[in-house]
């Protein structure tokens, strides 16, 4: 009865909130041509004061707080500012410790994720380009064992694991990458894309592999029963235990950040856009867009009202396609100007005119893009991964491998060629940051696009949202212990998150999502190096049986049977 | 080959009938009857984690329900007719798995009740008899 009490009410918010979407958005098609927006010139004011200024910066000689003044803000939005400003410094500067290398500045953090990228991928033989086919077979389902029929399949696995990676940091996140390190960043992008599938391919095998089955028959695993189970192994218990629970710590705030501050504002910030910038309601009242979001993600992850994650967990996929259809659609407008694009991504990538830190400073800036988009090295996914069935870790390795390729190879690069035919080198946009390039690129298109791009956003921030809060609640519950008490108080506090990314500034938020999220891959890669031998093992055995036929492949089977 | 039936059943008033209708069979020929509980279930959905995770429990919910609930009482009553019967419950496309265990299990042919939904239901949704006979491997009978 108070469940479908619960229910009921849910499902009447929800429509309400999404006829309150509709009505809002809808005069937004025509507003687009304004000029910019007060809303938006303060997010911009922040972020990007000049497109020299801020390059200066990433050679270090200017630090963004000083290039730029925060404009003054009142109320509440105000005061979560002035205390999440310091606390974000002083953790940003201690994750990203900066070396100087050739000239530019190397973020020792994003070297370690590069070096531990190039071992996997040497190491396991270039598994990224051999494991490829085999990832999409199994994906097809072709060596699931019909008895099995029913458990998660690996396609499941992916497409949870995708959700939560690919988010508005694809749609979001790509322009920033082009307007601080020019088109050649994005050849880097792609690089560190490729080689992050071996990362990927590592992590997720030792996700499965030492994930604990729960005496209630569900699954918790990721990198810290990694760590904890696979260092025991090694006659190494301490170091596995002190390696899990800095794991577990900073997913818990990773979690907050990028997964959750980060999607939050990016939603609130197309949101004003769409709604007509300083003139929306919701413009300077992120605190209140924040507090709605935070209501609605409350009512899935505490209330745990599974239609609404149900029924958001099947119009993102589709979102993911339209957006691409969108993205295929300004590109097929803009065909002329797309080998241009292509001769500007290789030649940049080369010989960066004008980016400070020169060649090393764009191979840099694509390669934090392309770990903080698809999350190769951090860990996250192994998490969602380890929930698939099946007797061989390895094959959720093989899977899991071809999630930086869709995230980062496909889906980053037709945004950044979006934004290198359309609205790239043109000085009317260089206040613009994140989401709001993208949409204004799209709009030089088709006019009536940012509207869809705007849901497109609040979807996919919301879907990686909950994804996140899953992550994060594992980490929790490595430290606290599985209890319902221990998991509400978690949920909590992400909630409060959701408001907090709503009212601080981008860059603020962004400096501490990346703070947060790259300090995960410190303990992670560190038990990649450790681990890495028990893998290869796995891996050879696994396709010396494959080879052999001692691993049925079902899809041939029943085709040599019909014929 | 032998001349074992294979049927599917769901719980409904015409998968009924057609267990009438088969266990008469098997009684006149004295032939066994596999009795098949398909839960629909595709592998290419999108879950949420929570729902990943619990998946295997709910699977296992899924069948002792299945096996408790439906076939149990089916195969207790094929006992008292006298019938050699056994049950068996598979997740997938009712199509495609009532196919696969007719092959597996060399059955002579399937039994299947035609849903005794309206008509528009069945335009709707398709049904689990028109594409059966389009993929089955050996005869099948509908039964109204």
């Amino acid at each position: 009865m108070n469940i479908r009490r619960i229910r009921r009410a849910a499902s009447i918010t929800l429509t309400a909130a999404a006829l309150t979407l509709t009505l809002a958005a809808a005069p937004a098609a025509a507003q687009n041509e304004r000029v910019l927006s007060e809303t938006q010139a303060w997010i911009k004011g922040i972020e990007r004061p000049d497109h020299l200024g801020y390059r200066d910066w990433v050679s270090g000689i200017q630090p963004p707080e000083e290039a730029a003044a925060p404009p003054q803000k009142t109320g509440i939005d105000a005061a979560v500012d002035l205390v999440m400003t310091p606390v974000n410094r002083v953790l940003y500067n201690a994750v990203f410790y900066e070396v100087p290398f050739f000239g530019a500045q190397v973020k020792l953090v994003v070297a370690w994720l590069v070096i531990g990228a190039i071992f996997c991928t040497v190491y396991f033989g270039f598994i990224n380009l051999r494991g490829f086919a085999q990832g999409l077979r199994l994906v097809r389902g072709d060596y699931s064992d019909p008895n099995d029929a029913g458990e998660v399949s690996h396609f499941q696995a992916l497409a949870t694991a995708l959700s939560g990676t690919v988010g508005v940091g694809n749609i979001g996140a790509v322009p920033v990458l082009i307007v601080l390190g020019g088109p050649g960043a994005v050849f880097w992008m792609i690089v560190a894309g490729l080689l992050g599938m071996a990362t990927k391919f590592v992590e997720c095998t030792l996700g499965v592999k030492y994930r604990n089955e729960n005496p209630d028959g569900s699954v918790s695993g990721g990198p810290m029963y990694a760590l904890k189970k696979g260092l025991a192994e090694l006659n190494k218990p301490g170091l596995g235990r002190a390696l899990a629970m800095l794991f577990a710590v900073s997913v818990v705030f990773g979690c907050l950040g990028a997964g959750n501050m980060f999607q939050a504002n990016q939603a609130y910030s197309q949101f004003v856009n769409v709604t007509g910038g300083a003139d929306s309601f919701f413009a300077g009242k992120g605190w209140l867009f924040g507090l709605l979001l935070a209501v609605v993600v409350g009512v899935v992850i505490i209330g745990g009202i599974k239609s609404i994650a149900r029924v958001t967990e099947k119009v993102v996929p589709l979102m993911a396609v339209l957006y691409l259809l969108g993205a295929l659609i300004v590109l097929a407008v803009n065909i002329d100007k797309i080998p241009a694009a292509v001769a500007a991504i290789f030649v940049g990538a080369f010989t960066p005119g004008g980016v400070a830190g020169g060649f090393i400073g764009v191979l840099i800036l694509g390669f934090q893009r392309a770990a903080f988009s698809n999350e190769a090295g951090l860990g996250s996914a192994a998490i969602a991964h380890s929930a698939v069935r099946t007797k061989e870790p390895v094959t959720e390795g093989l899977v899991s491998l071809l999630e930086p390729f869709i995230d980062t190879v496909v889906i980053c690069t037709i945004t950044a060629l979006v934004i290198l035919t359309t609205v790239y080198g043109d000085p009317g946009v260089a206040q613009l940051a994140g989401v709001q390039l993208t949409s204004e690129a799209m709009a030089r298109t088709v006019g009536w696009f940012p509207t869809p791009l705007a849901f497109a956003v609040v979807l996919f921030a919301f879907s990686t949202m909950i994804s996140w809060a899953y992550y994060g609640l594992k980490g929790w519950t490595y430290m606290f212990g599985e209890s319902r008490h221990s998991d509400v108080v978690f949920k909590v506090i992400f909630c409060l998150f959701v408001i907090i990314g709503c009212t601080i500034p981008l860059s603020s938020v962004l400096d501490f999502s990346d703070a947060m999220i790259f300090l995960m891959c410190i303990p992670n890669i560190l038990g990649i190096y450790f681990l890495a031998p028990i893998v290869k093992r796995e891996m050879k055995s696994y396709f010396a049986r494959v080879e052999s036929g001692e691993i049925k492949n079902y899809r041939k089977l029943r085709r040599q049977k019909a014929a | 080959m032998s001349n074992n039936i294979l049927i599917g059943v769901d719980g409904s008033d015409s998968s009924s009938r057609a267990m009438d209708f088969a266990a008469t069979l098997c009684q006149e020929t004295g032939a066994s009857l596999l009795v098949a509980y398909i839960i629909e279930w595709s592998p290419f959905t999108f879950n949420t984690p929570e729902e990943n995770e619990a998946r295997h429990r709910r699977r296992e919910e899924e069948l002792a329900r299945a096996q408790a609930g439906v076939l149990d009482p089916l195969l207790a009553k094929l006992e008292k007719r006298g019938v050699e019967a056994r049950g068996m419950v598979r997740h997938g496309k009712p199509v495609v798995a009532l196919a696969q265990i007719a092959e597996d299990e060399h059955v002579a042919q399937i039994v299947v009740g035609r849903r005794g939904e309206s008509h528009i239901g069945g335009l709707l949704f398709g049904s689990l008899t028109g594409g059966l006979l389009q993929v089955a491997p050996v005869p099948v009978t509908v039964v109204p």
